[in-house]
């Protein structure tokens, strides 16, 4: 049945090759459906080759499945195969599991839209691309998929392209990216060069002959692609911005999948951050510098998709801590409940967008729990996940890095412990704001008192929010309820609960950080944990219930995200804006265009100059040759004289 | 007796010479062609002399073929001095200077 797996990236390839062209033709809604079934068959399929993995010994559980030789150049040799071992089926599992769902909730979500095939075009492309990533049995392989996902990142922001900030937010992205990607090739270029082999197999069993200086050097250029992937300092701002586009997209791409790549990178390589502690301790304090701005700055976002944004950027600072670490298993738990409620609070977003009319300032909102109780009650499933309200699978997961963030040094553990708070926090603040309190959509619309016509109008689509269709709600239903049960794949409270562990030691086992915590210890960082979400529900609840406007609680520092989009924009966008128009308007329309120009006149005066020779006159012609002969001669009398 | 060799090739270079100085000089060209033959049969005499003088039969071959290119000169050069004519009576050398740049 492994051999099955080539079955689980062919089937969204097989959606978009039908779809790309026969899309329109197709029409909505055959066309999502096309494409949902066919992820869903993906998703199947893993689920089997799960299970076919499952019965082999754990020992030999690593098959490699080759298809044919991709490259081959003199020693490169690059084939085209799968890995299929405990890692890449875990990503690939809730890869295709979640995508099938949101491209479910898409086709209700996307049903006004004209572009619904394209859509669904694209998602099927990512599908493959993300899956392509995650099976690869290379490196190079994986950066196909690494810039297939890029790719399709960058055509579902920009998805509404007519809107100036999707397509501005669309290159941005594929800006930030492309920085990322750069050090993930140079990475790859130095693995080969230090092992000869790109495949993973074979260089992970080579490190041995790698000097600590290289393997410093490849984990931090990895690293480079996976903080430009994954959004993490200093290349974070276009997650927000990439808000822009439709929000079953954020919520697949940007929150579940794509972005969770570079953390997926980061467990693969971990026999190379085994044997570079250093470049470990950079990558575990990057990722818990990140997931503290990215709470804070969460803490003042007024737009809906926004703040879930920053909060995703603060939790793959999480699972980077983890992995810088060595908590590799933390931080595919991580992961993989964070796609469950991550995924799930997006789809709630947009469901509240939808019911609010594409109105995404929480200030505007408010109430809607009421009507809107499947939207509402998913939401706070999700909010109390992503806060790590025990029981819910937040708790576990979170806590597991927390932990072993102490196991490397206490002050990881205490900025990841305040940042547990604030994730509760901001989570809860935008819960109140959205679905608790006072119903500021009416006063909050001014379009209402155009005339009584249109105010009814307005009235009849704005002021009666009410659930999606079922489209949309059975995705929200089913993430909820793996967002309450996710923890349920690694409880630590007896060996033979921590299935995830079990399941992927043979792939991290040798790596993992060895730590051992009392169980009164463990008992102490659980109620921490516990204490510090409920702490932040508490005040998130006390201080948003009722009120909705707090400036002092959220500074402009805090909005625009540290300054560091602006700073950025500052120190590189415009140094590199002056550049370009200092090279369009001097070194191009001087140096070159000089150069160019001054070798045309130097022709063309030569010419004229030349051209007086050719006078037409024979006689000139017979002087010219008179004394040319006169001159020769001159030269042989004077060398026989002497 | 004979002539010492030195005076032919003096008489070859004078011609040589006349031929030169009129093709430079002169306008007509019915003119200019004949100093041209001139200047190749000037040449001629230079080859027929060092061929006495030295005792080799190349030179009087070389002779032959020069008179050989000579003669289809004069059909070619002839014929171009028959169209410029034709076009203009009278004309002379500095008329025909259209290919200049």
């Amino acid at each position: 049945m492994i051999h099955a797996a080539f079955l689980i990236p062919l089937f969204p390839l097989v959606g978009f090759a039908v779809l790309a062209p026969f899309g329109r033709k197709l029409g909505n809604p055959l066309a999502g459906w096309i494409a949902t079934l066919l992820v869903a068959a993906s998703f199947v399929v893993t689920v089997l080759v799960f299970v076919a993995l499952f019965r082999i010994a754990p020992a030999h559980r690593s098959v490699t499945e080759p298809w044919f030789d991709w490259i081959s150049v003199d020693r490169l040799r690059v084939g085209a195969g799968l890995l299929v071992d405990p890692l890449s089926l875990t990503m690939a599992s809730f890869v295709t599991g979640v995508s099938a769902l949101i491209h479910l909730y898409s086709i209700g979500y996307m049903r006004h839209d004209e572009q619904f095939p394209k859509f669904f075009t694209y998602l099927n492309l990512f599908v493959f691309s993300m899956l392509m990533l995650v099976l690869a049995d290379n490196f190079v392989l994986s950066f196909l998929g690494w810039e297939g996902v890029g790719v399709c990142s960058y055509f579902l922001i920009a998805f509404w392209f007519d809107r100036a900030e999707a397509a501005s937010a669309g290159k941005k992205a594929m800006i930030f990216n492309r920085i990322g990607d750069a050090g993930f090739l140079l990475g790859i270029f130095l693995v080969f060069e230090r092992t000869g082999s790109v495949q993973y197999t074979t260089v992970f069993a080579r490190l041995g002959h790698v000097g600590t200086p290289s393997l410093v050097a490849i984990a931090l250029l990895l690293f480079l692609g996976a903080v430009g992937k994954s959004a993490q300092i200093p290349l974070f701002p276009w997650l927000a911005d990439a808000m822009a586009g439709p929000t079953p997209v954020s919520a697949l791409i940007h929150a579940a999948t794509m972005v969770t790549a570079g953390v997926y990178l980061m467990c693969r390589i971990n026999p190379v951050l085994h044997l570079a502690p250093d470049a470990a301790h950079v990558i575990a304090w990057v990722g818990v510098a990140t997931a503290f701005v990215g709470a804070t700055s969460a803490c003042a976002q007024d737009d809906i998709k926004k703040v879930l944004a920053y909060s995703t950027v603060s939790q793959l600072g999480y699972m980077f801590l983890a992995a810088g670490s060595g908590a590799y298993v933390a931080a595919i738990f991580l992961m993989l409940t964070h796609a469950f409620y991550k995924a799930l609070l997006f789809l709630g977003a947009g469901s509240v967008i939808h019911a609010m009319d594409e109105d995404q300032d929480i200030k505007n909102m408010g109430g809607l729990a009421k009507l809107m109780p499947i939207t509402g009650v998913t939401f706070l499933v999700g909010w109390l996940s992503i806060a790590g309200v025990p029981p819910f699978s937040g708790f576990w997961s979170k806590g597991d890095v927390l932990q072993n963030a102490w196991a490397v040094t206490p002050a990881l553990w205490a900025i990841g412990a305040v940042t547990a708070a604030l994730t509760a926090y901001y989570m809860g603040r935008e819960y109140f704001l959205v679905f608790q309190g006072q119903r500021r959509w009416v006063e909050a619309r001014p379009e209402a008192s155009h005339g009584p016509e249109h105010g009814e109008s307005y009235t009849a689509r704005g002021l009666h929010p009410h659930d999606p269709t079922w489209h949309m709600s059975v995705p929200l239903v089913v993430l909820a309820a793996l967002a309450v049960l996710g923890g349920l794949v690694n409880l630590p409270f007896h060996p033979s609960l921590v299935f995830l562990e079990r399941w992927l030691s043979p792939v991290v086992g040798a790596t993992l950080l060895q730590h051992h915590f009392s169980a009164g210890a463990e008992w102490l960082f659980a109620l921490v944990d516990a204490a510090l979400a409920i702490l932040g529900v508490a005040v998130a609840a006390a201080l948003w219930r009722k009120s909705s406007d707090r400036p002092a609680l959220e500074p402009r520092f805090l909005s625009m995200a540290w300054w560091v989009d602006a700073a950025e924009d500052r120190l590189v966008a415009r140094t590199g804006e002056a550049l370009a128009s200092f090279t369009a308007t001097v070194v191009e329309s001087r140096v070159v265009d000089g150069a160019v120009n001054g070798v045309a006149s130097l022709v063309r005066t030569t010419g004229e100059r030349l051209r007086r020779v050719q006078s037409g006159y024979v006689r000139s012609y017979a002087l010219g040759l008179t004394a040319g002969v006169v001159v020769l001669l001159a030269y042989l009398l004077v060398r026989v004289g002497s | 007796m004979s002539v010492h060799a030195s005076w032919y090739l003096t008489l070859a270079a004078l011609l040589f010479t006349i031929g030169a100085v009129g093709l430079l000089v002169r306008r007509n060209v019915l003119v200019m062609f004949m100093c041209i033959e001139l200047m190749l049969n000037a040449a001629n005499l230079t080859f027929v002399t060092f061929a006495r003088a030295l005792n080799d039969i190349g030179g009087q071959v070389a002779v032959f073929f020069v008179l050989v290119v000579a003669a289809a000169e004069v059909v070619v050069g002839l014929g171009i001095i028959v169209a410029i004519f034709r076009r203009k009576v009278g004309a002379t050398a500095d008329d025909a200077h259209l290919l200049k740049g």
